[in-house]
């Protein structure tokens, strides 16, 4: 069988960070990259319409295994030509593999070698999610990527555990990899686990990358850890993931994370937040987010954001989305279109400022944006900008390292360039 | 505003033209507005209604909702229109929200209330008014007394209904005249009188003395009027009111109860009943189409008849464990046996729904609570609607009114059926 094609095509890399721009080649059509992905848990993508979805310039969103495969069930969605015709959705879907759900949303989900057992929320009998009923109800949506089912602990669990879920999640991968049945029109990624612990991570995807999957994905984080664990978890990953293979941070969507994890080399993310947070009535804004239901924006006339070219900022105040919010569900749509918008937004900016070759100055522009008045970006975001860089491939002598420095509180930055 | 009739029979066939600020504004008769919440169309957004068709030139906003708002609108300065995102827009603002219960017994010889998301709010005409200025509408309802829908109103109710009404409506005459910022705005008169027919006659005729842009046929609502005294009374109503200015009818929707209203001089209705189609997880399906093609006739009645035979009793036992306000001419997406139907909702209609989803996918989203299932189901069923008036203006230009009739009062009778939708 002939090698496939790469699904990741670089086209520049910041010298100054470990960012990097791109597209994924993907089934149903180009994704630029760095990219978010908006999630559509049940086949719909929270009050917009496809063509909505579509029209804000989303190419990739996400379903999830485990509520589709509840309700209405694989075999139905694969009778409505997959989850793609079952939301009339043109363009790429990502599926999880329901593990991270069961875990987080059952009460007896109990996990053994064979899977994870639990019960039906709506009813039925105890089933079991194995590697290969995941993979199984996966290839009957169809999504363009598939991920595997892994043995997820959350982020501030310790001990033997965190072993344990990482080396069964490298035996799922196989089984997940063995009943793959369509491997040519579904690409199935790995996800590498280890929890915070930098040695377990540095086995698992010693180990993973063994295997011919097309892309990795940076699992079990994003779930409450301390933020400085984190951003060194991925900051080691993605000095350790291949150069040329798609590193995706799951579950990680606000604003300066996203920064962040682009400057730490990242490529896709995906997250609940700015849809949910839109239900709240909360619209996202490059220096926060506005609570439209509070008293203060009654009479503020301005749109949510100026700048936004957004259907809903081209027509619609503060004043009159908090009032629309006491009585029509309209307003609750136009803050998720406007909330997506502003997602799509910063992924393109930090895009073309990473093929424009001046990453640096966007961070700069939107630590102070979000951070200006505020004393400065956390220090978690600063240690991580600051970190020294090592962009080298991993296990070889380490080069003349490149830094990437911030002075927020003196206004000034310097920096060194690196020649290969 | 020009109203213009085209003198067909059944019905008042014409147009209300140079309607709203620029004066481009139409709407076709007989016609109904479009219902907002607040401005927008419930569940969508401003993209999402310009995919559906044919919807009205005139939009409805209940008073309510922007009463609550009125001390924000006065900062504002520049109409409620323009506020809510449609500068272009000609905007009816009708006094109480037709699907918000009015509670009985609030109204006084000088103040009316109204319900909104806070509450009762008690307003005098002076109140109204002020208010209105700050709106700006294009045409509204002038604050009446139609507090005789609950059933258990008399003759000296429905007295009262009309005598404060037509004081109000005096009051507000002359303060609109003081109004420069209302001096662009139509002032609809509301005909009261409960159910007693000598009222509702004095009102009419009271109220045709004024210098009113239209009239409102008010305290129709609900069911606690027998239908033959409604429909006598309108008839009676209409027949006193001048020919050449609009009249429209508040809580009337039903596709059976419109055309009885159309029959006796009504030119425009509200568009809540597909809203309220859409909040009970229900879709229009009723046939419009009364094109006399024989051989498509002769299937589709032994179709209909096919599926009755079959379906009634299956059919009954369903609406009865559906939603009790569910009527003959919807579908309950809601019902577990669409949960693998991968047909469109309506076979043969044309809106976004339609084009791109099947009854399964609007049963899943309905199920598991999802938002997009009103989104969806709204687009569905004010294109359904909207197509119905479509079909009315045509009959009544074709003169085949009766045909349209026959076709929706054997809909009304027989229960819900899955009818193909041919245009």
């Amino acid at each position: 069988m002939a090698a496939p094609a790469p699904v990741l095509r670089i086209a520049a890399e910041c010298g100054r960070s470990r960012a990097r721009a791109g597209e994924l080649r993907l089934p149903h059509g180009t994704v630029p990259c760095p990219v978010f992905m908006p999630v559509g848990t049940r086949g719909t993508a929270k009050g917009l319409t496809a063509a909505q979805l579509a029209g804000l310039g989303c190419r990739i969103c996400l379903g999830n295994t485990f509520h589709l495969g509840t309700r209405p069930g694989a075999e139905l969605v694969r009778r409505s030509g997959g989850l793609h015709g079952f939301m009339d959705w043109p363009h790429n879907l990502l599926t999880d593999s329901g593990g991270f759900q069961m875990v987080s949303l059952l009460e007896l989900a109990e996990v053994s070698e064979e899977g994870v057992q639990f019960q039906p929320p709506h009813g039925g009998e105890r089933l079991l999610l194995s590697p290969e009923r995941s993979m199984e109800i996966q290839n009957a949506l169809g999504a363009d990527i598939v991920m595997q089912l892994d043995d997820v602990v959350s982020s501030t669990t310790t001990g033997p555990r965190v072993e344990e879920a990482m080396e069964r999640s490298v035996r799922w991968l196989d089984r997940c990899l063995a009943s793959h049945s369509r491997p040519q029109q579904q690409l199935l990624f790995a996800i590498t686990q280890g929890g915070l612990d930098p040695a377990l991570r540095r086995r698992c995807i010693r180990a993973m990358t063994r295997r011919a999957v097309p892309g990795f994905a940076i699992g079990g984080l994003s779930g409450g850890e301390d933020k400085a664990q984190f951003w060194r978890t991925v900051k080691l990953s993605t000095e350790l993931l291949p150069r040329d293979k798609p590193r995706y941070l799951m579950g990680v969507g606000y604003a300066t994370d996203l920064v962040v994890c682009v400057a730490l080399g990242c490529d896709m993310f995906d997250c609940v937040f700015p849809t949910r947070t839109a239900r709240f009535g909360s619209a996202l804004v490059p220096w926060g987010s506005l609570q439209l239901k509070n008293h203060q924006f009654a009479k503020d006339f301005r749109p949510i954001d100026a700048d936004c070219g957004c259907p809903t900022c081209q027509r619609y105040s503060r004043a009159y989305l908090h009032a629309l919010l006491r009585s029509n569900t309209a307003a609750l749509h136009l803050l998720t279109l406007h909330n997506v918008a502003y997602q799509m937004k910063l992924m393109s900016s930090m895009r073309e400022s990473i093929l424009q070759r001046r990453f640096p100055d966007f961070v700069r522009e939107f630590m102070a944006t979000m951070y200006g008045g505020r004393g400065g970006p956390p220090a978690w975001a600063r240690e991580a900008l600051e970190s020294p860089q090592f962009p080298g491939p991993p296990h070889s002598r380490p080069s003349p390292h490149c830094v990437f420095l911030y002075k927020f509180s003196l206004c000034f930055y310097f920096y060194r360039f690196q020649v290969f | 505003m020009r109203l213009k009739l085209l003198g067909a029979g059944g019905g008042r066939l014409g147009s209300l033209a140079g309607l709203g600020r620029s004066g481009a504004g139409s709407l076709s008769l007989p016609g109904c507005l479009l219902y907002t919440r607040t401005g927008a169309a419930p569940h969508l957004s401003h993209d999402t209604l310009r995919e559906v068709r044919g919807v009205p030139g005139v939009a409805h906003i209940a008073l309510p909702a922007l009463a609550e708002i009125h001390d924000v609108l006065e900062e504002y300065k520049e109409g409620a229109a323009k506020f809510m995102g449609m500068p272009d827009a000609v905007l009816y603002c009708s006094l109480h929200d037709p699907v918000t219960p009015c509670p009985s017994g609030y109204n006084t010889n000088k103040t009316v209330s109204l319900w909104g998301s806070s509450g009762r709010m008690e307003m005098t005409p002076s109140k109204f008014m002020d208010i209105q200025r700050a709106i700006q509408p294009d045409w509204f309802q002038c604050i009446s007394d139609g507090d005789t829908i609950s059933g258990e109103a008399g003759r000296k109710r429905a007295k009262k209904s009309v005598d404060r009404s037509l004081s109000f409506l005096d009051m507000c005459l002359q303060l609109q005249e003081k109004s420069p910022e209302l001096q662009g705005s139509v002032m609809f008169g509301a005909i009261e009188g409960g159910d007693i027919l000598e009222e509702r006659l004095r009102s009419a005729r009271e109220t045709a003395k004024r210098p009113v842009g239209g009239f409102l046929l008010d305290g129709f609502q609900g069911s606690a009027m027998a239908k033959e005294t409604k429909l006598k009374l309108i008839a009676s109503v209409t027949a006193e009111l001048p020919e050449d200015k609009p009249r429209i009818i508040h809580g009337v929707g039903k596709p059976d109860e419109v055309l009885e209203c159309i029959e006796r001089g009504v030119d425009i209705f509200e568009s809540f009943f597909p809203f309220q189609v859409t909040e009970r997880g229900c879709a229009l399906v009723f046939s419009y189409s009364y094109h006399p093609d024989p051989e498509a006739t002769v299937l589709t009645q032994n179709g209909t008849q096919h599926l009755e035979k079959n379906g009634a009793q299956e059919d009954q036992e369903e609406v009865s464990k559906a939603d009790p306000e569910m009527t003959p001419f919807e579908i309950c997406l809601k019902d577990k046996k669409y949960h693998d139907d991968f047909g469109p909702v309506l076979e043969g209609c044309s809106c976004y729904c339609c084009q791109r989803h099947t009854r399964a996918y609007v049963h899943h989203l309905l199920v598991t609570n999802e938002l997009l299932a009103g989104v969806l189901l709204m687009m569905h069923n004010f294109q359904h609607y909207f197509g119905f008036f479509s079909a009315i203006q045509e009959a009544l230009r074709d003169r085949k009114l009766d045909q349209l009739k026959e076709l929706v009062f054997r809909q009304a009778l027989q229960g819900p059926a899955d009818a193909t939708l041919r245009q």
